[in-house]
């Protein structure tokens, strides 16, 4: 299982807290998280990365332990730190305001 | 008794607000979405209790939410609205090229008889039609595919704004896009033309192009779907002829600049707008927040201001942000971008201020329900 941490809209969206976890199958890669993401969460279809091309939607960016994986493909592989929720993987969503 | 429910999205969630066939005590409820941009909420004529709403974040893109309880619950339905074959490209602000890319949902047109048949205007300017309750979408290409690589956008984007058709021949559809301007199809979609024969707008190289034209809102009345009105950019318009020629009925408003505009449900030849004073001043003329009504379908109009601000109001009111209900006498309801709505229960005679400070309203669409 992997957590992750979502941004506060998507919590809005979703009807859930900080923080979700998802089932991952085999290696886990940003490409897997987000399809588990939205297959627990269909209301999230689309919001992380473009539907239409799969890239991730430009005022989002990955984090895991400080560390910023927001350019890594979609299957390329996460720290195994991810597993079991040692981890946990931030959706940041660029901040509004002044 | 009957009733009246208005579906009010604001750029902060939507918010629902009920009432009896009275309308003199309401509810509200809300926010939904909290946080998200909520550009149309519609409920089905066929089925008043199923909403469409599309909702929309410039980091999250955009979604859609139906409902099939009237609001109470929510589910994720079809979001993929795929440009189809067409021109690939548009013009861009500066004359350049640039691809059709979908950003989101501006109109729910609902059908009238079938609960699953829905047709959404989008933005880069498109139409989508689903046919199984908005799970999937596909666009009806030949919109695009007459003009589109001409279609310049407005301030605001360039969006497929509006949707008419006629109740008697569903297949008779009229367009609005921001800013080419109208469009007319016969055959449900399968073929269009520009509608914009009479349009003069001088703040475009060639006045009366055929397309080109900033049009901000149409409407028409059910028993005569021949006449349309029109609030355009500047002028206020009126067509006899399903929209083949337009004339201007602007007459003695204090500005014919506007966005919202309403007809009457029972008196085809009342009209209502709001004036607002100019493109760079997006508030009404001299402070005062007042909704014109012609009951001659245009030219003679007389102000209604019993209930609005008549001092130091300095709102806009949004081209989908005013509603009218089936109910005799015909209620009328708008909102405004500080956040109020307002409700007229006799024809715009006197308003209410149904509620205040909520986000900048960006649509009102209100259901009469049994």
């Amino acid at each position: 299982m992997i957590r992750v941490r979502l941004p506060e809209q998507l919590r809005t969206l979703a009807g859930v807290g900080k923080e979700v976890w998802v089932e991952v199958e085999g290696e886990v890669t940003l490409g897997g998280v987000i399809d588990a993401i939205e297959s627990s969460y269909p209301m999230l279809r689309g919001t992380i990365r473009n539907p239409a091309t799969g890239r991730r939607r430009p005022f989002i960016r990955f984090f895991i332990a400080e560390e910023d994986y927001s350019n890594l493909g979609p299957e390329e592989p996460l720290p195994a730190t991810l597993s079991g929720g040692r981890e946990v993987l931030m959706v940041v969503g660029a901040i509004a305001g002044g | 008794m009957s009733g009246v429910r208005l579906l009010v999205g604001t750029r902060k969630g939507a918010f629902v607000l009920s009432s009896d066939g009275r309308r003199r005590d309401w509810r509200v409820e809300g926010p939904l979405f909290a946080g998200w941009e909520v550009f149309h909420a519609k409920g089905s004529p066929a089925e008043p209790n199923r909403i469409f709403a599309s909702l929309s974040k410039g980091w999250f893109g955009q979604v859609i939410q139906r409902s099939d309880d009237g609001g109470r619950s929510w589910e994720p339905i079809g979001n993929d609205f795929a440009y189809g074959a067409g021109p690939g490209n548009h013009l861009w602000y500066d004359g350049s090229e640039r691809p059709f890319e979908f950003t989101r949902i501006w109109q729910f047109h609902p059908s009238r008889e079938d609960p699953d048949v829905v047709l959404a205007g989008a933005e880069d300017a498109a139409i989508f039609r689903s046919e199984d309750g908005g799970r999937n979408w596909s666009e009806l290409t030949s919109l695009r595919a007459s003009t589109g690589s001409g279609w310049q956008p407005g301030a605001g984007g360039l969006c497929l704004h509006t949707i008419v058709s006629n109740p008697s021949d569903p297949a008779q559809l009229r367009i609005a896009i921001s800013a080419a301007g109208v469009f007319g199809s016969e055959d449900a979609g399968q073929s269009w033309k520009p509608m914009n024969r009479g349009l003069q707008s001088e703040y475009i190289p060639d006045p009366d192009a055929e397309i080109g034209h900033c049009v901000h809102r149409i409407a028409s009345h059910p028993e005569h779907p021949e006449v349309l009105f029109m609030q355009k950019h500047w002028d206020v318009m009126r067509s006899d002829d399903g929209g083949s020629n337009w004339y201007e009925i602007s007459g003695n408003l204090p500005s014919d600049f506007g966005f919202a505009l309403g007809v009457h449900a029972h008196e085809p030849e009342t009209v209502f707008v709001v004036p607002i004073t100019s493109d760079s001043e997006h508030f009404p003329p001299e402070g005062r927040l007042r909704v014109y009504r012609s009951r001659s379908g245009g030219n003679d109009w007389e102000p209604l201001t019993r209930g609005l601000p008549q001092e130091n109001c300095y709102v806009n009111v949004l081209r989908s942000a005013m509603s009218l209900d089936d109910l005799d006498p015909c209620g009328v309801y708008f909102g405004t971008t500080a956040g109020q709505v307002y409700a007229s229960a006799d024809d715009g005679d006197s308003w209410t201020e149904l509620v205040r400070d909520l986000p900048a309203v960006l649509s009102v669409e209100v259901q009469t329900l049994p």
